[in-house]
């Protein structure tokens, strides 16, 4: 009995009218949580109760507490029928689990009902009491620490990186069992409500269970995915990366390491993600594991050799006197070896992070991605994950196999997801080949990065390639490095990854995106798999192409953050890859297109090419111009030309496991004739748009994140490149009208662009869209020093950034003064910062006299970005993992689709919010919706909507409120340059 | 192809305050999206109409979303659903204390923490024209089955009509069981600015007394008009402006006082007092004015007017017809003699205050009273 729960019900407000005849409601609560339910008194015809309940105490185990939710129900009392129900709402405890997250729940919390939606809010108080369970056969994991920031998150700092953690549960759908048929459709959502949080909860257990035996305390990069099979299941999963972090203590303090005995105290190597070394710090959390604290950076052993062992041999008892087995010999005195070399983590040297620590990442491979196709009716026994494992084990060995292939040992930015449709089902994984730096290995094949141990030229270090030159797996043209000229680069990049703050890059960024839409043909069982997965390869071939072609066109040589997706449908492919194009200086200047006609014979035909041929060069030049693209000239005469014959090339792996005896590897640099075939009107369109975002005045500096999602009925018989054009067409319009939505914005930025597409139905295309808009303020700007450089650049073009919010630096690192004073490239700016614009300093000085009055309602901020531009994260406070589903049988009555949809992700944003708040945080970071299912039957007049969300809930600080705030001058200089550093 | 469904939604909600205008004045979607190309947002931002429209049919959406918390806007104090960025709101609320004159701005923050009391302010404004037809009707589905005869004559679509129409309806419904000052009432309730919530004061009081509004000859009158009268009559007239007790009702008019009211009578039944009144008035003006004569000769007329009118309002049926008696019984005769509002204002300060020097006359505060209200309603509606 390690923990108690205790909850208590203060007050309920805005509650729904119940009884018809006095137009009030007599409420009441019943607060459950596992098997034992309390209620409260019934308090009588009103729509504001106040029940200022007793503390209901629930005295369970860890396990518990960690898989539950608490669950609360609003009811109306009714004498002579049942009791209706108002609505319900769900708990996750587990922030309140970790010590240095959450200590409290308090607020007011929307009760939400899944066919009417929102219905009120109450007003609860929860707290947990944890005993220490010292226990090493426990089952549970609480006190690791989970973060959906895909980089060491900014007010840790990380001791060690342990490696890749996943895990998987399985369990029946209650949409599919026999009891649907008789229940309510509330009934049958809410079972599937609870299921899902039961399932999340118990896979982070597991999960926090690996990182724990891995003598971890935290998982970073937490991507969690449900898949919903249908008949034969409804699959969570989860992968991560286990790391040790530690908190920064903000002053420097005394207190020596907690660990002495530890082989490691005499080290002063700096801590990953550390700017000085030997920074004291401050205690870690009280996790018994604690004892081993490294003050350095281990990934896996990536080569081992060991055979996989199973997860089963994942033994329950924590190796902690492993450390004496340790092979590794010369390294072993500043770096440990993670205490189990049984876990199967260990046989994947992947990393689930994007964002790195200067120095840590040596080299840059390239995308390698595996994809398989399965069929869930062929699962021999659907209820266990032993077939879905195996599954992801086989995709993920061959992503080790191409990174092996490139030379590299790891694997960073790595993902996994699924496509379904009916029983067809597509795994997909993808990441970035990467070289670790060696000194934070602790072994691994070391010839291959010797030979630029002593580059450190971080600007291009980690373009230089891994493999060896002579034996290139794929057809490049190598260069010397345009800015150190001492090793081999190739002509362009592509990387799943946020570009490194350290890159050189010239110019600014811009979206990337290379849209794609197949017709297949109606098929069932193996027959379909067949074709898709034939399919496939051309799909992800012309993906390819696209993204090459629109590259070239802006005049870039590199693609951070790729993203590809693939969708299945019963008659179509859809294929979706955005990027972030950048030019790295490092990297050869991209050679023009040529338009290669097939007959050449006719004069018309000619003209018309080299009409086309002239477009395409002015359309370069414009864009090189627009994205501030001018390399130096003199470096080009030195190296030579350009690359004189357009050839494609790639360094996309791909393969997948149904035609397992094509080579993995192909030679993209076929077909090139086909490859040239532009959509013109598709570049000009979107150049028009970014034109028009540069001239209208500016607003405040301002972010805000927003949601979109559109759904697109087709006609039947279209062709492939009526398919494609249409859904090119959609994209591009979608991207327009949220120029258009944003024009109060401009000049602004819109980041870490997430689109997600589906095929929820035949005949029909959901594109859903999440990013943040960021403006810049020109008058802040303005009011700075320092004119003639950053005013071009403000006034130059707004950029569409696809998940790399690290270009966002690069930008601003050229018009410092901004209102970002984001402190990893931006440190000596801090004097700058100071002066913030007078409507904003205005703003907040009357909010902090007055309105932080008790009853206001506190503003979250939601961003799917790790960071909050100019504020600082003071504290993690959780995960916020929630899962919604909305029904409706009036559809027609709520607005059509497009009310329902719009007022359920309303909603859910407001409950995001609500126990964000709760959590006494203040913004979401690394949001992301990664799951909206919308199924709809008009005629019935009924539609279903489920979404998922996930982020870290987070409290920040303003940069100038911390200056502001701190009373003492020294104390304030010591946070400022924390904060210009550290953070 | 065709868009099934479009949606936007964003953190903090981004309201076109164009839009909204349109929604408010009822256009549907594509008349708005026509007027918007008009407006020329096409060539500004070079959006195509497919992008206007989408954008159109999101703040559409989202205006209807807001318009189940514009109904109780009580709740919009801590509502969860909209958020509004900190920076935004701060601007908003000052420039709404403004506007709102509230004293202390703490109040104003505490009750206006989203954007959305501007558009709590746009959602209750009402056209002057519209409530001009409708004031003084009651507040029933009949009159709102006529609302399409007031759309046509208004050149108001039919929509915004019955909009405002409910706002008054719901404003009248929650007011009309409440204790203590009418104005105050509605401020609080429905979080309105000063102005906007004398209107409704007015509104919800000529709805319940039904005054009679529509008559040609009051025709000439505006909405301002009644409204100031209005806010006489609340100011002085009723319970709730005598004593202070809260539990007095400030719709209903001061039974005691229409009571009393019937004691002036004698004013002009007593002979002696009516021509003693006359000379005293006459006295008074004599050489002040160019229109004496006319003046002299209709003193009876005039003061039998007024009397009986304040004689008459102890019967409900005779308050309604309180405005057309005034136009009737006084200014149109006023009218005919070509009498300046300068001469009106004269006549009456002195035949209000002559009556006070009577010697058998004792009903000298309801005179005052009453004559205080007439005298200001007049004014108001006597335009030259």
């Amino acid at each position: 009995m390690p923990g108690r729960l205790k909850a208590k019900i203060v007050a309920g407000r805005h509650l729904p009218v119940m009884d018809r005849a006095s137009d009030l409601t007599d409420a009441f609560v019943e607060v459950k949580f596992g098997n034992t339910t309390f209620k409260t008194d019934v308090y009588p015809k009103s729509l504001n109760p106040q029940w200022n309940s007793e503390w209901f105490k629930f005295e369970v185990d860890d396990e518990d507490l960690q898989d539950e939710p608490l669950q609360i129900t609003v009811l109306d009392h009714d004498t002579y029928s049942a009791n209706d129900a108002i609505g319900k709402v769900y708990i996750d405890i587990d922030p309140l689990l970790c010590s240095e997250a959450a200590t409290v729940i308090s607020g007011w919390l929307p009760i939400y009902d899944t066919i009417h939606g929102i219905r009120g809010e109450i007003n609860v108080l929860v707290k947990v009491d944890l005993f220490n369970d010292l226990n090493r056969f426990r089952q549970s994991s609480c006190g690791v620490k989970f973060f959906c920031t895909t980089s060491i998150p900014r007010c840790y700092r990380a001791i060690m990186v342990h490696g890749f953690v996943e895990e998987l549960v399985v369990n029946e759908d209650p949409e599919y069992q026999w009891i649907d048929r008789i229940r309510t459709p509330r009934a049958s959502n809410e079972a599937r409500q609870r299921l899902i949080f039961l399932m999340s909860g118990e896979l982070q257990r597991k999960i926090g269970l690996k990182v724990l035996e891995m003598g971890g305390n935290a998982v970073v990069g937490y991507l969690q995915c449900f898949d919903l099979e249908g008949e034969s299941g409804l699959v969570v999963r989860a992968i991560g990366t286990a790391c040790t972090l530690e908190k920064m203590s903000t002053f420097p303090a005394t207190a020596t390491h907690p660990n002495n005995s530890s082989p490691s105290k005499d080290m002063k190597e700096p801590g990953f993600g550390e700017e000085a070394p030997g920074v004291p710090l401050s205690s870690g959390p009280p996790t018994p594991l604690r004892a081993q604290t490294f003050s350095s950076f281990s990934p896996s052993k990536s080569y081992s050799r060991q055979s996989s062992s199973s997860d089963t041999e994942l033994s329950l008892t924590p190796k902690t006197g492993k450390i004496s087995s340790c092979p590794v010999g010369h390294l072993c005195h500043f770096c440990m070896i993670p205490p189990s070399p049984f876990c199967v983590f260990q046989e994947y040297p992947f990393f689930t992070l994007t964002i790195f620590p200067p120095g840590f990442l040596l080299h840059v491979g390239g995308v390698v991605s595996a994809r398989s196709v399965k069929l869930l009716d062929r699962i021999h026994n659907p209820d266990e994950p032993e077939t879905r494992d195996a599954w992801w084990e086989e995709i993920r060995q061959e992503i080790k196999s191409h990174a092996k292939a490139l030379g590299c040992h790891a694997v960073v930015g790595y993902s996994e997801s699924t496509s379904i449709c009916e029983e067809v089902c597509i795994l997909s994984a993808s990441g970035t080949a990467a070289i670790l730096s060696s000194r934070f290995m602790q072994d691994g094949p070391l010839d291959t990065e010797h030979r630029f141990e002593e580059v450190v030229s971080p600007g291009c270090g980690f373009c230089h390639i891994p493999y060896d030159e002579l034996n290139i797996p794929f057809p490049a043209q190598l260069t010397y490095c345009y800015c150190c000229r001492r090793y081999k680069v190739p002509d362009v990049l592509f990387t799943t990854i946020d570009l490194p703050t350290e890159a050189n890059v010239t110019g600014k960024g811009c979206l990337i995106q290379a849209r794609l839409c197949r017709t297949k043909k109606k098929a069932q069982g193996e027959g379909n798999a067949m074709a898709i997965s034939n399919l496939l390869p051309f799909l992800e071939y012309e993906l390819h192409t696209q993204l090459m072609n629109k590259l070239k066109l802006r005049g870039m040589n590199a693609l951070f953050g790729l993203r590809i997706q693939i969708s299945v449908g019963e008659t179509m492919l859809l294929g979706l890859a955005s990027a972030t194009g950048v030019y790295l200086t490092a990297l050869p200047s991209p050679g023009g297109i040529q338009i290669a006609g097939k007959t050449p014979s006719d004069i018309t035909y000619e003209q018309h090419i080299s009409n086309m041929q002239k477009k395409i060069n002015d359309t370069i030049t414009k864009n090189k111009e627009q994205y501030e693209i001018n390399p130096p000239e003199v470096v080009e005469e030195i190296i030579g030309s350009p690359i004189p014959e357009p050839r494609q090339r790639s360094r996309l792996f791909r393969s997948h496991s149904e035609s397992s005896d094509e080579v993995s590897e192909i030679d993209l640099s076929h077909g090139k004739k086909d490859a040239f075939v532009l959509e013109i009107d598709d570049t000009d369109a979107v150049e028009d748009i970014h034109a028009l975002l540069t001239d209208s005045p500016t607003p405040a500096g301002n972010t805000s994140m927003f949601t979109s999602v559109r759904v697109f009925r087709l006609n039947a018989n279209l062709t492939n490149q009526g398919l494609n054009k249409i859904f090119s067409d959609l994209c591009e319009n979608l991207l327009k009208s949220l120029y258009f939505k944003l024009r109060s914005m401009v000049p602004c930025c819109l980041c870490h662009l997430n689109f997600t597409v589906a095929i929820p139905e035949d005949e029909l295309i959901q594109v859903a869209v999440t990013a943040v808009a960021m403006s810049f303020d020109k008058e802040q700007t303005l009011e700075n020093g320092k004119r003639s450089g950053e005013k071009t650049l403000i006034k130059g073009k707004p950029c569409l950034v696809s998940s790399t919010p690290f270009f966002l630096f690069s930008l601003l690192f050229l018009s410092t003064p901004l209102s970002f004073p984001l402190a990893l490239l931006l440190s000596t700016a801090s004097s700058m910062e100071k002066a913030s614009p007078l409507p904003e300093g205005r703003s907040r000085s009357l909010r902090s006299n007055r309105s932080y009055s008790g009853s206001s309602v506190a503003v979250v901020k939601m961003t799917p970005l790790s960071f909050i531009p100019g504020a600082k994260i003071i504290k993690y406070l959780g995960i916020i993992n929630m899962f919604f589903i909305r029904e409706t049988s009036s559809l027609r009555e709520e607005g059509g689709v497009s009310g329902f949809l719009h007022t359920f992700i309303a909603e859910v944003f407001a409950m995001v919010r609500a126990h964000v708040a709760a959590l006494g945080g203040n913004a979401v970071v690394s949001y992301s919706m990664k799951e909206c299912v919308f199924m709809e039957n008009p005629n019935k007049n009924q539609a279903q909507c489920l979404i998922n969300v996930s982020g870290d809930a987070v409290i920040f600080v303003r940069e100038s409120e911390l200056e502001l705030t701190s009373v003492q001058p020294q104390s304030a200089t010591t946070q400022t340059s924390n904060g210009g550093e550290g953070t | 192809m065709s868009v099934e469904l479009d949606v936007f939604v964003g953190n903090t909600t981004i309201m076109d305050k164009e839009v909204y205008q349109l929604w408010l004045n009822g256009y549907t979607v594509n008349d708005a999206v026509k007027v918007r190309i008009e407006g020329g947002v096409m060539e500004e931002c070079e959006a195509s109409a497919e992008v206007l429209l989408s954008d159109t049919m999101d703040q559409y959406r989202t205006f209807q979303m807001c318009e189940r918390l514009l109904h109780h806007p009580a709740k919009l104090a801590n509502q969860l659903l909209f958020q509004i960025p900190p920076d935004r709101q701060a601007m908003l609320i000052e420039r709404y204390a403004l506007a709102c004159q509230f004293n202390s701005l703490d109040l104003v923050i505490i009750q206006f923490q989203t954007f959305i009391c501007i558009s709590l302010f746009r959602y209750y404004a009402f056209d002057d024209s519209f409530v001009r037809e409708v004031l003084g009707k009651k507040l029933s589905k009949g009159t709102k089955k006529d609302l399409d005869d007031v759309s046509i004559k208004t050149g108001i679509t039919l929509k915004s009509c019955r909009r405002q129409f409910d706002n008054f309806k719901r404003v009248f419904k929650v007011v009309e069981e409440l204790k203590g000052p009418l104005v105050e009432n509605i401020r609080q309730h429905f979080l309105l600015p000063d102005q906007l919530a004398r209107d409704y004061a007015a509104i919800v009081f000529f709805a319940n007394h039904r005054f009679e509004t529509g008559k040609k000859k009051l025709q000439y009158l505006t909405f301002q008009d009644f409204a100031f009268c209005a806010g006489q009559l609340i100011n002085n007239w009723t319970v709730g402006a005598v004593d202070n007790m809260m539990e007095d009702m400030d719709v209903d008019l001061d039974k005691e006082f229409l009571q009393d009211l019937k004691d002036l009578k004698i004013l002009i039944t007593d002979k002696d007092l009516l021509d003693q009144h006359k000379n005293l008035v006459c006295t008074a003006l004599r050489g002040k004015t160019n229109v004496f004569n006319e003046m002299e000769a209709n003193f009876k007329n005039l003061s039998r007017g007024l009397v009986n009118i304040a004689a008459k309002l102890i019967n409900a049926k005779d308050v309604r017809d309180f405005f057309i008696d005034l136009v009737e019984k006084f200014i149109e005769p006023c009218r005919s003699d070509k009498l300046t509002s300068i001469d009106v204002n004269l006549y009456l300060t002195h035949y209000t205050n002559s009556a006070h020097i009577l010697d058998t006359f004792k009903h000298h505060a309801v005179w005052t009273r009453y004559m205080g209200v007439i005298k200001s309603c007049i004014l108001r509606m006597y335009h030259d």
